[in-house]
């Protein structure tokens, strides 16, 4: 966490000679804490203490990247402990696990399912992050053999192997940047100099919160820091417990040790794939960095990406979507035309609503910033002047051959206006609540 | 050990509220969800069905298989949600709406009746959301119902008036609603206890959004009120909480539609139950004490996720 000024001061000369071009020393460590000046203006302090105001002014959990190019993922770098107090930044990442003693068709199976598992949503696509590929069978060939067929999609790995094949796969592998799995108390000294050596990634995992905490220790005074931790557990409760308790161990007290992102398996004993969906939904909402699963079907991956998404908007910057025609069912010239916001909210009720009345309709959305109806009314982002412009500029008179456009209730007092800003159409205000489109669409004639 | 460094303490505890006929009670925690390694959670969450006062009609294929042998007969529906495990009924008394004219609140309330009678459970009760019958329906069911305390509403910042009066003069419970708005919730609250309400029989609905409309904003605004009970001990927020998940998620299209409409979405009654499932477990590490679902396999899903959180307060 960021010192104040006054615990950077103490760490300062104390000359007041102004070199740093700010008078005093404590008046140079307000600007400091405030991130208005740099510590290299000051010649006077030394390397340890410059050492020790880098360190903290890390993020309380350390940002680790994995991959290399555009599908390069970062995990971690997170301040706060529940999402409303500024927002969580890094998503968790979502990887599918394959071993090289499945058998090949299982294989095949599951990285069609990753292809296909990819969906488009408020302008995001949602997709998987990661491969974790487990050298299981010990042999080095199946292992080579898993990771080229892995290849073929474009999504950066977790390799999963003792020391011995490791050292033999990364040579070919580093340049594509994987996470290593993983160093222990017994292996962590052939595990870091691996790591180091080419720069990858590393796995730190224990048995408990105390034995990651020490092993990461260890590994830190070897100079090596680029770590996800892993407390090794099975099933919904006790990851769920290591994962807020390592998060708050971080965050609110302070404990550099577990300062990392998490890694967490979700998968069930017992094979049970409704049980690892509930796993995955729980680490994802509570603090998961990375998140292991078995399969990536589309009943489970859905929703598990949007979750995901949802947890990660800024609460602070709602999601908004294109302005545009949104052709909802078989909208043709004569369908209903019906104006709304571009929060994404607003659009996904009242899209759902319209879906749910089977009326073909063209809902118009104007770009209002992503603020909601009523909202964006009152900030002048939903009124005659926005909306006719929209309907100008996405054309409406190609879409349908009427002049009749539906606003919602919550802004009738724009009807007489936007009527004097459309010559010959004709506003109609709808209802005020989503709820109330099915029934008003049914009605139209 | 590092964990007994890592332990917070609270100086709040949501209020128990007593449903049913049975001395059930919700609520009484004294930590956030589930972190039963620093405090207690005396009561269990409980996970509901959610049954109609008439046929519905816009129900997902994959309800409709389960519940249209039975859902022109509300009391033969409550007995199928009884049978399929639901620890209690959210009755909704949509046909009490002037649009639909089914119910006169003498009939919704006999028809309340005839339930309780039916099956031992608790019931929850939400009228129709209609300013010209809601407190009349409500009079009549809360006057009904003798031996088994409902959880009536809802009541919000509008007709709260009217929905409380008649409550707060029997043993029954009322549902405070807000419109996602952790300051509306906090004031209709206020409101409520302002008329006399006893503390101990209200229970908060702070407007329960679906996993992709919404849930994200229900979760912070109930891990807020959370916060602000447990650990600012504010009283006007340690009520328990209720979410309506699944009359939100199954609305959604991801919980409707066919494969023929959407192939890459994969097989519909999977991805029903799990946008309920997905969005009841969200809710309940927010805080919610009363899940009100529609799926029956999503009941058993959160019945057993919820043993699984249990076994944290036993050493786990
Ligand atoms: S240059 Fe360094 S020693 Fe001189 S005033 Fe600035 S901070 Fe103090």
């Amino acid at each position: 966490m960021a010192l104040t000024g006054l615990e950077i001061f103490k760490l300062l000369p104390k000359k007041n000679c102004g070199e740093c071009g700010i008078p005093t020393c404590l008046a140079f460590a307000m600007k400091l804490a405030a991130g208005q000046a740099e510590i290299d203006a000051c010649p006077y302090v030394t390397d340890e203490v410059k050492a020790e105001l880098s360190e903290a002014a890390a993020p309380p959990v350390r940002t680790v990247t994995i991959g290399q190019g555009e599908k390069a993922v970062k995990i971690g770098g997170e301040v706060v402990m529940y999402r409303h107090e500024k927002t969580f930044f890094n998503p968790t990442l979502i990887a599918l696990y394959l071993s090289d003693d499945m058998p090949a068709e299982e294989v095949d199976r599951k990285i069609e399912e990753v292809k296909l598992a990819s969906f488009q949503r408020v302008g995001q696509t949602l997709e998987a992050n990661l491969l974790a590929l487990e050298a299981k069978s010990g042999s080095l060939e199946s292992y080579n053999s898993l990771i080229s067929k892995a290849s073929k999609i474009n999504l950066p790995l977790i390799l999963m192997a003792p020391v011995e094949i490791l050292e033999k796969v990364i040579p070919d592998q580093k340049g594509r940047k994987p996470l290593i799995y993983a160093a222990d108390l017994e292996n962590y000294e052939k595990m870091v100099s691996l790591a180091k050596e080419n720069n990858l990634p590393l796995v730190a995992k224990g048995k408990s919160l105390d034995e990651v905490s020490e092993l990461t220790e260890k590994i830190k005074a070897s100079g090596f820091k680029d770590l996800v931790i892993e407390v090794e557990a099975q099933g919904l409760a006790a990851n769920f417990k290591n994962l807020v308790l390592i998060r708050r161990a971080a965050i609110e007290k302070k404990i550099r040790s577990l300062g990392y992102p998490a890694l967490t398996f979700a998968f069930d004993p017992q094979g049970n794939e409704w049980k690892e969906l509930i796993n995955a939904a729980v680490q994802i909402v509570k603090y998961g960095g990375i998140v292991i699963l078995s399969s990536l079907a589309p009943w489970k991956a859905l929703p598990l990406f949007v979750l995901r998404q949802n947890i990660y908007t800024d609460p602070q910057r709602p999601l908004q979507v294109e302005e545009k025609f949104y052709r909802i069912g078989q909208a043709d010239k004569n369908s209903p035309v019906l104006i709304t916001t571009n929060f994404s909210l607003t659009y996904f009720i009242v899209s759902s609503e319209i879906e749910a009345s089977k009326v073909p309709t063209w809902l118009g959305v104007v770009n209002t910033e992503g603020l909601s109806v009523l909202t964006a009314w009152s900030a002048g982002k939903f009124n005659q002047d926005t909306i006719a412009q929209f309907l100008k500029k996405q054309a409406m008179t190609d879409l349908v051959s009427h002049k009749k456009v539906v606003i919602p209730g919550y802004v009738a007092q724009l009807k007489g206006a936007l009527e004097d800003e459309l010559p010959g159409y004709e506003v109609i205000v709808g209802p005020r609540e989503a709820s109330e489109i099915p029934s008003f669409l049914k009605n139209w004639s | 050990m590092l964990v007994e460094k890592l332990l917070n303490s609270y100086s709040g505890k949501v209020k128990e509220v007593e449903i049913g006929s049975g001395g059930l009670k919700v609520g009484g925690e004294t930590c956030l969800p589930f972190y039963l390694w620093e405090g207690e959670m005396p009561n269990k969450i409980l996970f509901g069905l959610e049954i109609l006062d008439q046929e519905p009609v816009d129900w997902a294929d994959s309800l409709a298989r389960l519940y249209q042998d039975v859902w022109k007969e509300p009391v033969e529906w409550a007995k199928k949600c009884f049978e399929m495990g639901a620890e209690f009924l959210h009755i909704r008394l949509t046909g009490t709406h002037p649009d639909s004219k089914k119910h006169d609140p003498t009939q919704a309330a006999d028809l309340v009746e005839e339930i309780s009678k039916a099956v031992s459970l608790p019931l929850i009760v939400y009228v129709s959301g209609n300013k010209e019958t809601d407190a009349q329906v409500l009079q009549k069911v809360a006057d009904r119902i003798k031996d088994s305390r409902l959880l009536l509403g809802p009541a919000d910042e509008e007709n709260y008036k009217l929905v409380v009066a008649p409550v707060s003069l029997t043993n029954h419970n009322v549902i405070a609603f807000s419109p996602v708005d952790i300051n509306i919730a906090k004031q209709v609250n206020i409101l409520i206890a302002q008329m006399g309400m006893p503390l101990e029989r209200i229970v908060m609905d702070p407007t329960t959004g679906a996993l992709g409309y919404g849930l994200e904003y229900t979760f912070s605004i109930m891990e807020r009120l959370r916060l602000a009970a447990l650990i600012q001990n504010d009283e006007m927020t340690q009520f328990p909480i209720i979410c309506t998940v699944g009359q939100e998620t199954w609305k959604t299209k991801e919980a409707k539609v066919s494969p023929d409409e959407e192939p890459t979405w994969g097989d519909e009654e999977k991805r029903g139950i799990s946008w309920e499932v997905v969005t009841a477990i969200t809710l309940m590490l927010a805080g919610a004490n009363l899940i009100s679902l529609r799926h029956p396999e999503s009941l058993r899903l959160l019945k057993e996720a919820r043993s699984e959180f249990i076994s944290l307060g036993e050493g786990g």
